[in-house]
């Protein structure tokens, strides 16, 4: 008997001890998380003076006039949050759409109807997952400067109408989620097969498509590599591009404008992910389990 | 279908897949064959977009190749991709793991951990190239927030330290990339790696529990071998990731400090877009680094087919003495 107790009392210390330790290490691994965020939001409140005595000081004398002043100095010189912020917006609101929408036709022409060439195509959609994006990158870049489609927004818009990732998950979705009787009924009912993908198909599937929306936008978002090589006119840069030029040597100065830029990109990203974090880390679970 | 014979639908299943078909001909396939083709010719210079084939100007159908595998820049390209991933990776894994079986302990519930999930992932979602430039403002020197930590760190122990230059030496600068990387990617790879252990049935832990495994003999015996399909997804598709890496080490360092951190899509982009434009010798870079990544990922999908089969074959033979016995 008190063999037992002080065998359990061990146990129930060695539990303790452990819940101490995931503990420390999560709160530590919070605070890395949170650290490059907190330093960037602080700064941008900051003047260039201010910085230069710390970093870390998290509250500055006068935040608003610096703030201003650094907004200013931003936008006096290349970088166009305004700018990059609506072709951003543009390009990847229509490219999700464009994406989710013929990712789900296309998963439903695999899904639900009988035709010949059906596994090879299904065959080859998994395949091109595998093409990396760089082997496509001369040989379009050189289509489009022929074409005279340079610095085009369309350009980084129409190719996401084939996205073989999202078709793949919407696949999946589909097969275990889509009953043939309901589409059978709709037919008896007299409707065509575009009206009931439309009304009956795209209804059902609105949980894979909102979370495969939300991926298209984020990757859209944060895109680099092709609009880095199409958009060359400042007018048209999206704000990944943009961000590039807060490296550039015209704000090696200003300390407090450049984290202000950086802040004005993620923040749109910040503010979506405080109301949908819950869905996105539940969306990747599923997105990983299934693939 | 049943009512197949009524109807033929399968002419619908055609022109649903028509959008999806020609915007990959015209937007994937065709560039691709195109990158191809120039590899094998003379297509340089800035808005250049006339070509030869390199025979019909005198020279090895295979120059432009030869040039890239012979160049030390790309080696050193080559090699700092490898690098910096398996820097990013090694850790990045390790450390999903330790959190998934921390989180998913059904001994200890850890309070709070879907707000841990959630900050972990945070990183993830941000543009890469933002996180990139804010890590060479937080790493700068001779003032930045890495040294300012570190100084009044050294000073709460009474001693002194000088500035150091985290973007002017090599390896310095490696591991700063590979633990941007890191920092980007273990939340997500964590959160993979929870949901695989989330889908084993709890009938196998509680049985493991019966007979009296402890924490770290359940996770190795019976969690890693159950995640192992999702773990082998991660290697893909990090590799995948990792062997194009871009967007971080060129907007950390780009080609400073003596090409640190120059990966090989950083390499590809440098030769078609910079200098002297050599569209040829780009192309060519791009379809080695495609040739190998098909190789890689080939092999790693043969690797995951034949344990596949090679456990079924296993199970089939136990069914089989099962059989026998029970008879």
């Amino acid at each position: 008997m008190s063999d037992n107790t002080i065998k359990m009392s061990s146990i129930k210390k060695n539990e303790t001890w452990l819940k101490v330790v995931i503990y420390i290490v999560s709160i530590f691994f919070s605070l890395m998380t949170l650290f490059p965020f907190v330093m960037m939001i602080a700064n941008s409140f900051k003047s260039t003076y201010e910085i230069q005595q710390s970093t870390l000081t998290l509250w500055s004398a006068h935040p608003f006039q610096n703030l201003a002043k650094n907004w200013h100095i931003i936008n006096s010189k290349d970088f166009h949050p305004f700018t990059g912020f609506l072709n951003s917006f543009i390009v990847a609101t229509c490219s999700t759409i464009l994406n989710v929408y013929f990712s789900a036709l296309t998963a439903y022409a695999i899904t639900a109807y009988e035709w010949k060439l059906r596994d090879a195509f299904n065959g080859m959609i998994i395949a091109i997952m595998m093409i990396p994006s760089t082997v496509t990158t001369i040989g379009f870049y050189q289509m489009v400067y022929k074409l005279g489609l340079v610095n085009k927004l369309s350009m980084l818009i129409i190719p996401s109408i084939a996205a073989p990732m999202t078709v793949f998950f919407m696949r999946q979705y589909l097969q275990a989620s889509l009953s043939m009787e309901i589409v059978q009924s709709a037919r008896i009912d007299g409707a065509g097969e575009f009206r009931i993908f439309n009304q009956i198909v795209v209804p059902l599937m609105k949980p894979a498509i909102a979370t495969q929306a939300i991926f298209a936008y984020v990757g859209s978002w944060n895109n680099l590599f092709m609009p880095l090589i199409l958009l060359t006119d400042k007018d048209k840069k999206t704000l990944p591009v943009m961000v590039s030029l807060l490296n550039g040597d015209i704000y090696k100065k200003e300390y407090g404008s450049v984290y202000l830029g950086l802040l004005i990109t993620v923040l749109p990203l910040i503010v979506v992910y405080a109301f949908l974090s819950r869905y996105i880390v539940e969306g990747v679970a599923l997105g990983g389990v299934k693939s | 279908m049943r009512n197949k014979k009524l109807v033929d639908y399968s002419k619908y299943g055609y022109i649903f897949a028509i959008p999806f078909m020609l915007t990959f001909l015209i937007f994937t396939l065709y560039p691709v064959l195109y990158t191809f083709v120039i590899g094998f010719t003379d297509l340089k210079g800035a808005g250049n977009t006339e070509w030869h084939f390199l025979p019909s100007v005198g020279k090895n159908l295979f120059q432009n190749f030869k040039e890239v595998l012979t160049s030390q820049t790309f080696h050193k390209a080559f090699r700092n991709t490898w690098i910096i991933w398996i820097m990013n990776f090694i850790p990045q894994i390790g450390f999903a793991l330790l959190f998934t079986a921390w989180f998913t302990d059904r001994r200890s519930k850890v309070k709070g951990q879907g707000l841990f999930k959630i900050l972990f992932y945070m990183p993830n979602i941000i543009t890469a190239a933002t996180i990139a430039i804010l890590f060479t403002k937080l790493f700068g020197y001779p003032k930045g927030a890495v040294n300012d930590l570190l100084n009044s760190l050294a000073a709460l122990f009474g001693k002194t330290r000088d500035n150091y230059d985290y973007q002017n030496n090599e390896w310095p600068v490696k591991i700063v990339v590979a633990f941007i990387q890191f920092f980007q990617w273990y939340g997500h790879t964590m959160v993979n790696l929870i949901a695989g252990v989330i889908g084993i049935s709890p009938e196998i832990f509680e049985a493991a529990e019966i007979d009296g495994a402890n924490r770290v003999q359940t996770f190795f015996k019976i969690t890693i071998p159950c995640i192992r399909q999702i773990m082998l997804f991660v290697l893909v598709t990090s590799l995948i990731g990792g062997l194009n890496m871009f967007d971080i080490p060129q907007l950390y360092i780009g080609t400073r400090a003596n090409n640190a951190a120059l990966t090989t899509n950083m390499y590809i982009k440098n030769q078609a877009f910079a200098g002297s434009y050599m569209y040829n010798r780009s192309a060519a870079a791009s379809v080695i680094l495609f040739i190998i990544i098909v190789a890689l990922s080939s092999i790693l999908f043969y690797i995951l087919r034949d344990k596949d089969e090679a456990k079924l074959k296993k199970l089939r033979k136990q069914e089989l003495r099962a059989a026998r016995k029970g008879l």
